[in-house]
């Protein structure tokens, strides 16, 4: 018997996998109604999580998310095992492994007695109806867009917990003969007080799947939370200090070969002629195959890409020799010719041709409120295309044989890339198996599947197991990368500088939607955009959208509070009194940081805000320019996301997104020239390192709205923190990414 | 023919010697926490110590270390059932994001240590500046290595007494 509420589907408990499993399927809907996301339009997908509770009285927590870095494991297991009052060192995490069953509906119909023949009449509007697609299915397991904590956790994890404590309280009541109200659960033992009547929850598990589940079961309080909101060590922290944490790249398989690959330069460009006699020559070197190209659609993440040729070998670097040896001639193509240059130009003639434009938002008369004012200020801002740079290189490692395949990746989105790869190889998707292993960082960039497509045909046709390692050259230079944008702003001020007409033109509309919009009231306002297509790939890079267009909008303000000889902070303040949480989170970053207290000369001190994937997050950034060098001192973050059900973990993402957000800041710049990308390694995509790095403050605020995400807000708001904060101590804006370009020469 | 001794076991490798070590671990030893982030020398994901050394085995030819005694993280533990002080300040400070960079954190840490028990910030900038961590763990990393050089300097092992009450 399983239950449906309003949210979900909250399955019977079924003996399995020597436990007690219970499944629950939810709609990740937002009802944050204000702040529209990248979740929330999304409203009729399911997310299956599972709780298993075996003999030992382990409690499990199986989870569609793949561990990037962001300790997610660690605070879903928490929203889960304090709703169930387990004791949190019998509690375990595991990701769901990127098969049907964990996935889709298959699962429910495997954990029925009659083994999914003869389903009960409640369950099949759940699997007939609209709810389900396979595409829906497959966008599920998807780790980005910081959805883990906000949906799952906040609705599949806490639901699954508290209806398994009411399963087994009801199966301890009736085995004792008392009330049920009588009867808690306590660190996961159940307990009858009065008589008592002490037992493990593992005493009760065959019981409990008697037991139908509730159809709402109760949530706690935040008062009553005694492991969300409270420290733990993560579960993953020991193996990443001893070497023994596998990712991808530890993979080892008998009679594994090795491989490298390489695409066109120039994206689109293919091969015209290659001589690999000398790379043949090379000891080691097994074969040499070239790839066909990859265009995948048919799952959430689609891209394409050009052919590419691989070096199979018996080890790495005889295949990295084997590469470098390779006499390649690649077809010219149309845009040989084009460069950063030429692309911010097309931007900049696209913008003032206004062919087209779309708006995102259009309210007040913007017209009679630029006539009427008293001063107009405009600029046009840019920021270049960026690499995601993980530091673990794009790997993967096939094995194909008899009718099946087997790769081992990490990756953000195993269903997709099981399906990508099943459509390179022909299969049919029951026949390709994902093992996703723990990933060197992600940022967006293994969200696409190329790599693993790469891996599973090489494997194919040399008939042994492959591990494909991408070289750190070919990351660099055949990303999906952060896209280069303009921005044109346009911003009318009255007598006393109240803001009263915001304009905004940008190229091409990226996720998520409300990117672009600003926080602070004007009266008139009119963003939007117009299109201007390049050849060069992009996808999500950490934060997305709000990476460019926070610098954009941040910036522009203050230009706007300084136009208006006003304080950028009291500025900022004084235009959200509609909005009493980003004014919170703002107020918060100031008092902080101490906003008022003078600088000595050189020194300078910036403010941003930014709003996204459900969190506030509010910066105050503090430089010193000294010889035409920027040193950022000090970084004060303000983060409001909800409820910080791990602390430790909300802080250290924060962080983590606040030096991402840095690195770019200061140094980060893909560079086209020829078509094709300039940069080729750390020694010329620079990362910020141990000695540039700042003091970092991260204050939380528990405002009880909605869970927010970690992983991606932190990463909007330093760039411009960091660029108002030169402003302040130098007077020079900066409109243009990355500073190192700048020449700050004779400003301090 | 090449001998390498690695975490105190020799071994005899039929490999070519113009491989680098990093590699050689990898592949033919399978010791996988050395890691690959660049191969050029600029991340420090590589780092091992050849005779007590931090040394980058990413450009580390074979050939260079015939006869050498090499430690790689599985190394680092003094024993199976005791963390390196380092290893134990990376847990206790929650240092790890991803993780993928912190075999080569550690080894450049403890290589640190192993020649200057109480560094200095601009020390650490100094040892640290090799090993770039992508998740920007820097600050956690310095405050581990700090908290590790206290655990050292009051270790009851070593002479420190006049410190050990203070
Ligand atoms: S892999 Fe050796 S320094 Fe980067
Ligand atoms: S922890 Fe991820 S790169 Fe350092």
């Amino acid at each position: 018997m399983g239950k449906w509420s309003r949210r979900g589907f909250i399955s019977a408990g079924v003996i399995a996998a020597g436990g007690l499993l219970v499944g629950v399927a939810i709609r990740p809907g937002n009802r944050a109604a204000k702040l529209s996301d990248s979740g929330a339009a999304n409203g009729e997908k399911l997310l299956h999580i599972w709780l298993k509770l075996d003999r030992n009285n382990i409690v499990t927590a199986i989870v569609p998310h793949s561990e990037m870095g962001q300790g997610v494991g660690t605070a879903l297991a928490q929203m889960l095992a304090d709703e169930l009052d387990a004791d949190w060192n019998l509690v375990k995490f595991e990701e769901a492994p990127a098969t049907g069953e964990f996935a889709n509906y298959s699962i429910l119909k495997a954990m029925l007695p009659s083994g999914g023949s003869d389903l009960p009449g409640f369950v099949l509007p759940s699997i007939n109806g609209a709810l389900i697609t396979t595409a829906q299915a497959l966008d599920l397991q998807i780790t980005g867009g910081s959805i883990s904590v906000r949906s799952t956790g906040a609705f599949g994890m806490r639901i699954a917990g508290a209806a398994v404590k009411e399963m087994l309280r009801n199966a301890a009541a009736e085995a004792w003969r008392v009330p049920v109200n009588e009867v808690i659960a306590r660190d996961s033992q159940l307990v009858h007080q009065s008589s008592g009547r002490v037992e493990p929850f593992a005493t009760f598990i065959d019981a409990a799947a008697e037991m139908t589940p509730p159809a709402s079961p109760q949530l706690k309080q935040s008062s009553e939370f005694k492991i969300m909101g409270h420290h733990v060590e993560r579960h993953d922290i020991p193996s990443k200090v001893d070497g023994t944490a596998t990712f991808a790249l530890d993979v080892r398989l008998p009679d594994m070969l090795y491989a490298t690959v390489r695409r066109a330069p120039t994206f689109g460009g293919g091969i015209k002629t290659l001589d690999d006699s000398q790379a043949r020559a090379i000891k080691g070197v097994v074969d040499i195959i070239q790839l066909p190209s990859a265009d995948v659609s048919r799952t959430l993440g689609s891209f394409s890409t050009a052919d590419s040729i691989a070096v199979v070998a018996e080890g790495y670097w005889p295949a990295k020799q084997g590469l470098d040896n390779l006499k390649i001639d690649w077809h010219e193509t149309e845009n040989d010719s084009v460069s950063s240059d030429s692309i911010f130009q097309q931007f900049d003639r696209d913008i003032s041709a206004n062919v087209d434009r779309e708006s995102d938002i259009s309210e007040g008369n913007l017209d009679a409120a630029m006539a009427g004012a008293k001063q107009i200020i405009e600029a046009d801002y840019r920021v270049p295309y960026l690499a995601h740079m993980c530091m673990e290189p794009l790997n993967a490692t096939a094995e194909v044989k008899n009718g099946r395949c087997e790769i081992w990746v990490g990756c953000q989105n195993p269903l997709g890339f099981r399906q990508a790869v099943a459509d390179a190889l022909g299969f049919d998707i029951d026949n390709v198996t994902v093992h996703n292993c723990l990933m060197g960082g992600g940022f967006g960039r293994k969200s696409l599947a190329d790599y693993a497509i790469q891996a599973a045909l090489l494997a194919a046709q040399v008939g042994r197991p492959v591990q494909l390692i991408w070289t750190r050259e070919e990351e660099v230079r055949q990303d999906f990368y952060r896209p280069a944008v303009q921005s044109r702003f346009r911003a009318a001020l009255d007598e006393e500088g109240h803001l009263t007409a915001w304009e905004n033109t940008y190229v091409d509309k990226h996720e998520p939607v409300e990117a672009p919009l600003i926080p602070y009231a004007v009266a008139a306002r009119d963003i939007g955009h117009v299109s201007s297509p390049t050849h060069i790939p992009f996808g999500a890079w950490r934060s997305v959208a709000h990476s460019q267009h926070c610098f954009f909008t941040e910036s522009f303000i203050d230009e706007v509070a300084a136009a208006a000889g006003q304080d950028p902070y009291e500025y900022r303040a004084a235009r959200l009194a509609h909005r009493p949480r980003q004014l919170a989170v703002l107020q918060k970053v100031a008092e902080a940081a101490d906003w008022g207290r003078p600088l000595a000369a050189g020194r300078g001190r910036g403010i941003s805000l930014q709003q996204g994937f459900g969190s506030i997050v509010a910066q105050v950034v503090e430089v010193s320019i000294t010889g035409g060098e920027v040193q950022v001192d000090r970084v004060v973050a303000a983060v409001d996301a909800g409820f910080a059900v791990s602390p430790d973990g909300l802080t250290a993402q924060i962080e983590s997104g606040i030096v991402y957000g840095l690195t770019a800041a200061l140094y980060g710049e893909i560079t086209i020239e020829n078509g094709a990308v300039k940069e080729s390694n750390f020694n010329d995509y620079q990362m910020l390192r141990m000695s540039a790095m700042p003091k970092i403050e991260t204050h939380i605020i528990n405002s009880g709205n909605p869970m927010g995400g970690a992983g991606e807000p932190g990463t909007p708001p330093i760039a411009p923190a960091l660029t108002n904060a030169i402003f302040n101590a130098t007077g020079q804006r900066i409109r243009q990414l990355p500073i190192k370009n700048i020449d700050l020469q004779g400003l301090s | 023919m090449t001998l390498i001794n690695v975490n105190g076991t020799q071994h005899k490798l039929q490999v070519d010697p113009s491989t680098p070590l990093l590699w050689v671990l990898r592949e033919q030893l399978n010791l996988t926490g050395t890691k690959f982030g660049c191969g050029i020398s600029q991340c420090g994901a590589c780092t091992v110590h050849v005779n007590g050394v931090a040394t980058l085995s990413c450009i580390t030819p074979l050939s260079a270390v015939d006869g050498q005694s090499i430690s790689t993280i599985e190394g680092l533990a003094p024993s199976p059932d005791q963390l390196h002080p380092l290893q134990q300040s990376w847990i206790d400070e929650q240092v790890p994001q991803c993780g993928y960079c912190q075999s080569g954190q550690l080894m450049r840490a403890a290589n640190l240590l192993a020649h200057n028990p109480s560094p200095s910030d601009a020390d650490i900038d100094v040892a640290m500046a090799g090993n770039i961590c992508r998740c920007g763990m820097y600050n956690r990393i310095r405050k581990a290595i700090k908290s590790a050089a206290g655990v050292q300097q009051f270790d009851p092992s070593q002479p420190t007494e006049g410190l050990a009450n203070g």
